[in-house]
């Protein structure tokens, strides 16, 4: 017999942990070009309005920033997690409750001037992400349910609840029955970096978060202890380690960070509620997250690269006319991609003379 | 007379690692050829070539007389090899002969199977009941199906990987009268094994082997087990000395201890009655699945109980979690050692910290790096433990070796009670004695030491009292003077399970 087959390597290769990634982007890149042709697109071109032109202006990059922002915090939140073998795949819906509770704060306290209102919206909308992730911890440790499918299916239910809020409760008397909340107050949003652009400062409270996660994941024991727990649960039980708490730790501090990342786009580029809060980063940071290895710093090359989706998804819609379920597709293509990709870190490939 | 089986120069690479080089042995017609060697020595690798689960580099194989290639395990067994591994391939909720419907080959007629099963076994003395489910029987009928599915396959020579395992000493007799009567009727039997006795009473010839190499071929009857032993290891072994046990007070007692297991085919505990005084080495013999990995979840923690069943020192502690034990003197050194003792894909230094962590290598909820590194290299050194160094992942570790890291750390954190499972299994000979001798040590020194084996020979060299579990009871432990191999046989079995405080 001849052809190729996988051999196991004896220890898994670090040199393909980290190529692997790349690897996976440029399997997305070849499987894209018969997709874009039978699109009737030259596919050459437009990777490039995918790739690079998004990043060519001052705003284009503030845009990018804009958008890895939540996906960097979202995934940073789901490595922790996932790290300790937590499937949380709803942080969208964390995410939602999130921005609902920060905007509760917003409306309350529209009038006047106000300097903790921005921290107690963060405050605020850690919290709604935290009793979101608080139902599936309750239930996986009481009555040991999945937490992906009840996270998952949470989502739906946020959702749902902020399609009614919007509606109802929270929908702006003046605002000639859209359904969207008032526009929040000054006290109440961040202010841009650089005027004439979006990105603001809350980027660097996510990059206090990467360093914080980094020391919780590789320097104490707690992160120890919970990648014992995902990597081998016997093992964290024969060392006494107590997994119901791991798993309440990990799903509230995902929580948390989908809770907050909710917040900032409320409070940052929107300035308002309205249905749709989210182009989909709860579920875009899933990839994150394993585009990052689980790693705090790979979370960031991860968030950067899949904003860089997005802005070229918009960018190729509106130059080129591609329908935008287009850059679905290359995010799912992409995931795709990774996990093939993956196998080559616990096997070589070799040729069968 | 033309051999059954010869290879020529077997070599199979992974990566740098050799596992077999140049391996050449033959097999004659009705020969029973041992296959000796220490774990790693390269016998699995060297079988999984003849059975055609994997493909050599280099080399020849001649089955009687013509060269052959053996693609797959299908291609060997249309040659007539049968294979029996070490770890059974049965489906444990179906029955018998529906086990063995799925792998033989020709017609699905189960009437028809059943009654040739039937026969099969009475002919060779391996009775078993074809409709029985396989959940419901013992180790020793689990592997009377594994060898009856080779037998109607019509095998003309039958790979057997360390048979005798799981097997009580009765059991393992009535096995080599039936190898016997294959051999008798032409069937050849390639015996994988590393107890050298065995091989001295069944075998006709024998090769060994060492780092992947043919070192020796020999007549097992004429050869003593020290020479064996001598050219399977490469060097003599030292033997472990007993001194003579100065007992205290109970550090671990169990009163009273009955348990329902969490698995549905696990075995519920029954009033366990059990005390290990400061100072000595006490043995649990048993075949496996008689109770042991339910005992060692309670007595460990990982399964909590009501809290006066088990007393560490006089403190009651079934109720509390491993944690919470670990943190009144208890360690514990399981079977499973990638998975449960050590985390397969973490350094040895992140593996120090899984049970170390409280030997003061964790400050203020930080790991103290340097700290953690220093304990994990002196666990290396001082349990002379081969690895790269303490960044090396505990999977890149042979068995033997991760044992000794396991053992070490568990020692190093000064436990008043250590308790450990199948403490030498698949490590080699000389690593073994030293894991023995580190035991008996430790118990002189104050500790109380627990020890679950399958080995009798390990607990009757190492335990100053031994007990038999059998079906969830466990037997009143006797002194070790005052049993021998075969009451202990018969307590496994529960025959004497009555007698046995007599």
């Amino acid at each position: 017999m001849n052809g190729m087959y996988f051999e196991r390597r004896a220890v898994p290769s670090r040199v393909m942990g980290l190529a692997a990634p790349v690897l996976a982007l440029l399997a997305m890149m070849l499987c894209a070009v018969p997709m874009l042709r039978l699109a009737g697109l030259d596919p050459v071109a437009t990777l490039r309005v995918y790739f690079l032109e998004p990043l060519s202006t001052g705003n284009g990059i503030s845009e990018w920033l804009l958008k890895a922002n939540p996906l960097i915090l979202i995934g940073l939140g789901l490595t922790v997690g996932y790290r300790a073998n937590v499937w949380n795949i709803g942080a969208e819906g964390m995410y939602t409750i999130g921005a609902i509770l920060a905007a509760t704060l917003a409306l309350r306290f529209a009038d006047g001037v106000h300097h903790w209102l921005l921290p107690a919206m963060m405050l605020a909308g850690m919290l709604g992400g935290m009793a979101w992730a608080a139902i599936p911890a309750f239930l996986k440790t009481r009555l040991n349910t999945s937490e992906i499918l009840v996270s998952l299916m949470l989502t739906y239910v946020a959702q749902l609840l902020l399609s009614w809020l919007v509606n109802g409760p929270m929908q702006d008397p003046q605002g000639l029955n859209y359904p969207q909340t008032a526009l929040f107050s000054e006290s109440a949003t961040f202010s841009p970096l650089v005027p004439g652009m979006r990105v603001n400062a809350s980027i660097f409270i996510t990059l206090g978060a990467v360093a914080l996660t980094w020391l919780l994941l590789e320097r104490s024991f707690l992160g120890f202890q919970l990648k014992v727990s995902g990597a081998a649960p016997a093992a964290a039980r024969y060392a006494g380690f107590a997994q119901a708490r791991l798993t309440w730790i990990s799903l509230l501090v995902s929580g948390a960070a989908a809770g907050l990342a909710g917040m900032f786009e409320a409070a940052g580029p929107l300035g308002q509620l309205s249905p749709v809060i989210s182009p989909g980063y709860g579920f875009a940071a899933i990839i994150v997250a394993f585009i990052g290895r689980l790693r705090p710093i790979g979370v960031v090359f991860g968030g950067l690269l899949l904003s860089l989706l997005y802005l070229g998804g918009e960018a190729a819609q509106m130059t080129l006319n591609v329908p935008a379920a287009l850059s679905r597709s290359f995010q799912g293509l992409l995931l795709f991609c990774l996990l093939a990709a993956d196998v080559l870190v616990e096997y070589r490939i070799r040729v069968r003379a | 007379m033309r051999p059954r089986l010869a290879l020529e120069s077997i070599t199979k690479h992974y990566g740098s690692f050799v596992a077999n080089d140049r391996v050449s042995l033959t097999v004659a017609p009705g020969e029973i050829h041992a296959v000796l060697g220490e774990n790693g020595a390269g016998k699995s690798t060297l079988m999984k070539i003849i059975y055609g689960a994997i493909r050599a580099d280099a080399g020849e194989i001649f089955w009687e007389g013509r060269q052959v290639s053996i693609p797959s395990p299908g291609a060997a067994r249309e040659l007539g090899i049968g294979m029996v591994y070490q770890h059974f391939s049965l489906f444990e909720t179906v029955s018998v002969v529906d086990n063995i419907a799925l792998v033989n080959e020709g017609r699905f007629d189960r009437p028809a199977l059943a009654v040739r099963i039937r026969e099969l076994g009475e002919h060779y003395g391996l009775p078993v009941d074809p409709q029985r489910l396989v959940h419901d029987l013992s180790v020793g009928e689990r592997q009377r199906v594994e060898i009856l599915r080779c037998l109607l396959q019509k095998p003309k020579l039958l790979i057997l990987d360390e048979p005798t395992s799981v097997l009580t000493p009765q059991a393992i007799g009535r096995l080599f009268g039936v190898l016997r009567s294959l051999a008798a009727e032409g069937c050849s039997i390639l015996y994988i094994s590393h107890k050298l006795e065995e091989i001295r009473q069944l075998c006709d010839g024998a090769t060994i082997l060492r780092g992947g190499k043919v070192v020796g071929s020999v007549k097992p009857a004429a050869a003593s087990a020290a020479e064996l032993a001598g050219m399977m290891v490469g060097a003599a072994v030292a033997p472990v000395t007993r001194p003579p046990a100065v007992t205290g007070a109970p550090r671990l007692a169990v009163r009273g201890l009955s348990l329902q297991p969490a698995d549905p085919f696990g075995t519920a505990l029954r009033d366990i009655e059990l005390a290990v005084h400061a100072g000595e080495v006490v043995g649990i013999a048993g075949v496996s699945g008689n109770g042991q990995a339910e005992l060692l979840d309670a007595l460990s923690g990982e399964v909590a109980c009501a809290a006066d069943r088990i007393m560490l020192d006089g403190v009651p502690v079934a109720h509390l979690g491993a944690g919470a034990r670990r943190q009144r003197g208890l360690a514990f050194v399981p079977e499973e050692r990638l998975g449960r003792g050590a985390v397969p894909g973490m350094s040895l230094v992140e593996n120090a910290l899984l049970t170390g962590h409280r030997a003061g290598l964790v400050r203020r909820g930080f790991i103290d790096a340097d700290r953690a590194a220093g304990f994990a290299n002196r666990i290396i050194e001082g349990f002379g433990v081969r690895c790269s160094g303490a960044r090396a992942v505990a999977a890149s570790l042979s068995g033997g070796n991760l044992q000794k890291f396991i053992v070490g750390r568990e020692r190093s954190l000064d436990p008043t009670v250590l308790i450990v499972s199948q403490p030498t299994w698949g490590v080699d000979v000389a690593a073994a004695a030293f894991l023995r001798q580190s035991f008996i040590d430790l118990s002189r020194q104050g500790a109380a030491v627990l020890v679950i084996s399958e080995e009798l020979e390990e607990l009757l060299e190492i335990c100053d009292r031994i007990a038999v579990l059998f079906r969830g009871r466990l037997s009143q432990a006797l002194p070790r003077e005052a049993i021998s191999i075969d009451r202990l046989g018969l307590l496994m079995t529960g025959v004497d399970a009555t007698a046995a405080v007599a």
